[in-house]
């Protein structure tokens, strides 16, 4: 069954699913650390339409609070929270370039054609949505691993986090038609307290070695380092 | 049920309390008191769970695997408290650390009790994971609490890694809902692990194999499994030490738990397949790698809470290995090792604490003559090592003997590998051990005020466990057998 012929609602969650694909690959290659919050924020944004699209289409009501408390969650609390980090962090203007960004880039194409050979399985089992919003979703997981592996900057490294955990709710949602909801207030409650804690740890990191950068956190080596 | 209730719950309650006190010397006493009620909780609720077989309600399911987990986690969590009172007393004494720091400490100590008892416990695979991802949340701020760059650096890196791990169990957690979506009649029952396991046969087996992938990978770095092992030694060199003792004896325990708990979904799931034993494999191959690379980097270590923290991750690669390859004998085998790991791992923990004390250092070159400085202290190390290296009496000799019998049973290539892989770790553990224990002792070293009750206790219940295995917890631990394999061993 071709794209074309599936409902137009599930239509519309596969290209909002995509638009979250691509702010993905903005985060991924965002230099400036306030633009990549909010490419982050409208990733959050996205996540919480897609949410309540399923819930028009497969008439969930139960899946409008969940599309709310992302939106409440992961498109204005969390930013806000990093806003305010970064601007008592004086960080408004940081710029962070990506190192080797081509490279990287084609590596995250990699990956997602990679997310679509892993859910190939799938296709005896389900119909042509629920295969490529799986795809979609697994591939905004690892694109958020990616970011935390190339980006060496605590508070880009926290949003590849963050952005990690959209591409599972986005599964959850999509593909699953959401989890219930004990999980997924606690999945939103270990979230918030994680931001909070890599809020703490900024400025721990700060006081300890000047910068953000962590790639200068490498005291700790297999045999002690030197000797004190 | 209400023994099961306040088991779980006494912990929360007492990390509120211990959040808003603000007299230091009652925090601790307090600690211990919550330790103690819910051990006692934890007691009673075995005793329950032996006379009915299984409880479960709300959400939650105690049976013969769990119980036995739950108690251990409970008494660990006991003993370490009393060690921990005079211990973080003497630390915050040397400026190590602040007023708020010891208020975070002890609410952040019942905090993971908590999440570590709620782990076991609930009968929800995504609230397993919400708790799993709550007790690091509970103890990365632990990892961090001396505020060196070391520790900062090593609670950073626990931090990421184990998020980004467990971000992809959640990701497996995910499929398998998706799989239960067509396999039950009640969907939005398809988190349930009792209700899953029944229907385990109808899960689609392409969905289960890539669950169980994102599955392992995720609690396996929780567990300490080879690659993803890269945050334990920091986490467990840099953080307080009653902190190291509960994360080796406790959360690596509750990972693998997780992982074995799975691994029955997917083999159920796989039974008819071409490929039944995919999950076994998986696990014996992590396992297996862990626990000899682990072996050979205990050679290389200078810190000497790094070089136990990588004996643990040989030993969880042990107990992986064993759960991998199945049968009642292996799985026997390894869960009386996570028993007798948990309490020697503790101990040595407890008894390393002081050492490092009377040093002042945690650097191996620097700790010497122990047993001249403070003859309690260096024997005390020399026992805990020789039981975790697994000389006979200990109990440690009876798991591993029973793993290499189940191992030449199954698969006795392997043999070799696990018996050369053992010779490693005794010989990196003694030529490390030797010089602290005897050896000169250095000018200035005093002894130190030290409190090894719960040494004593641990390596005790360790001897006797080697001498004669008590035969209500022979009874217990076949239950859990006969759970996992649906083959009793006795």
């Amino acid at each position: 069954m071709s794209i074309t012929q599936l409902p137009l609602l599930q239509q519309l969650v596969l290209v909002l699913a995509a638009i979250v694909l691509f702010t993905s690959f903005v985060l991924l290659a965002q230099a400036r650390l306030v633009s990549a919050i909010h490419a982050f924020a409208w990733q959050g944004g996205l996540a919480a339409a897609v949410t309540s699209v399923v819930a028009a289409a497969g008439h969930t009501p139960h899946l409008y609070f969940s599309a709310l408390l992302t939106l409440l969650l992961k498109a204005l609390l969390i930013p806000w929270m990093l806003h305010r980090l970064v601007h008592r962090l004086e960080l408004d203007r940081h710029v962070d370039l990506l190192r080797r960004p081509a490279l990287v880039v084609m590596a995250a194409v990699a990956l997602v054609i990679f997310s679509y050979w892993l859910v190939l399985p799938m296709v005896q089992q389900e119909l042509t949505f629920t295969r490529n919003i799986v795809a979609i979703s697994l591939a905004v997981v690892l694109i958020g691993l990616l970011m935390m592996v190339f980006r060496q900057q605590a508070v880009v490294q926290v949003l590849g986090f963050m952005s990690m955990e959209n591409g599972l709710f986005l599964a959850a949602v999509s593909a699953t038609g959401g989890m219930p909801l004990v999980v997924e207030l606690g999945v939103a409650f270990d979230v918030l307290v994680a931001m909070v804690l890599f809020g703490v740890f900024f400025f721990q990191i700060r006081a300890n070695i000047d910068t953000l950068d962590v790639d200068r956190l490498n005291r700790l080596t297999e045999t002690g380092g030197e000797e004190p | 049920m209400s023994a099961l209730l306040l088991t779980v719950l006494l912990p929360l309650a007492g990390a509120l309390v211990l959040a808003l006190l603000r007299s230091l010397p009652l925090a601790g006493w307090i600690n211990v008191a919550v330790s103690a009620l819910s051990f006692a909780a934890s007691a009673w609720l075995a005793w329950s769970v032996a006379a009915a077989g299984e409880i479960a309600g709300l959400g939650f399911r105690v049976d013969a695997f769990n119980v036995y987990l739950v108690v251990l986690t409970a008494f660990v969590g006991l003993t370490t408290s009393i060690f921990s009172r005079p211990y973080m007393r003497h630390v915050c004494k040397t400026g190590l650390t602040t007023e708020r720091g010891m208020r975070v400490y002890h609410a952040m100590y019942q905090a993971f009790m908590f999440t570590m008892l709620l782990a076991l416990t609930t009968d929800n695979l995504g609230v397993l994971w919400v708790a799993v991802e709550g007790a690091t949340l509970a103890t990365v701020l632990l990892v961090s609490l001396y505020r060196t760059p070391e520790a900062v650096e090593a609670a950073w890196k626990y931090f990421i890694l184990c998020g980004v791990g467990i971000a992809l169990a959640l990701f497996g957690t995910v499929l398998t809902y998706f799989a239960a979506q067509h396999a039950l009649a009640d969907p939005a029952a398809g988190l349930t692990w009792s209700i899953l396991y029944r229907h385990a046969g109808g899960l689609e087996p392409a969905v289960m194999s890539l669950a169980f992938v994102f599955l392992l990978v995720g609690y396996g770095t929780k567990v300490g499994l080879v690659p993803m092992h890269q945050w334990l030694p920091d986490a467990h060199s840099e953080g307080p030490t009653p902190m190291s003792a509960v994360l080796s004896g406790l959360l690596l325990n509750v990972a693998l738990y997780a992982v074995v708990r799975l691994k029955m979904l997917v083999d159920g799931s796989l039974a008819g397949t071409a490929s039944p034993h995919l999950a076994g494999y998986l696990l014996m191959g992590f396992g297996m790698v862990s626990f000899l690379v682990a072996g050979l980097f205990l050679h290389r270590q200078r810190d000497i809470k790094r070089m136990f923290s990588y004996s643990s991750i040989e030993h969880m690669g042990l107990m992986t290995f064993a759960f991998g390859m199945g049968g009642p004998l292996a799985t026997f085998g390894a869960l009386l090792h996570m028993l007798v790991h948990s309490l020697t791992k503790s101990a040595i923990f407890v008894t390393v604490g002081h050492a490092a004390h009377i040093a002042g250092t945690q650097r191996i070159d620097h700790i010497r003559g122990l047993i001249r400085t403070q003859p309690v202290v260096g024997w005390s190390l020399l026992l805990g090592v020789a039981a975790i290296a697994g000389f006979p009496p200990f109990g440690v000799f009876t798991s591993e003997f029973l793993l290499l019998t189940a191992t030449m049973q199954s698969q006795p290539w392997l043999t070799v590998a696990l018996l050369s892989g053992l010779a490693v770790a005794f010989a990196g553990l003694f030529r490390h051990l030797h010089p602290m224990v005897y050896g000169p002792a250095p000018e200035g070293q005093l002894p130190v005020r030290a409190n090894l009750l719960p040494v004593v206790v641990h390596l005790g219940l360790v001897l006797w466990l080697g001498l004669s295995i008590p035969p209500f917890l022979v009874a217990w631990l076949d239950r859990a057998t006969q759970l996992i394999t649906g083959a009793h061993l006795l």
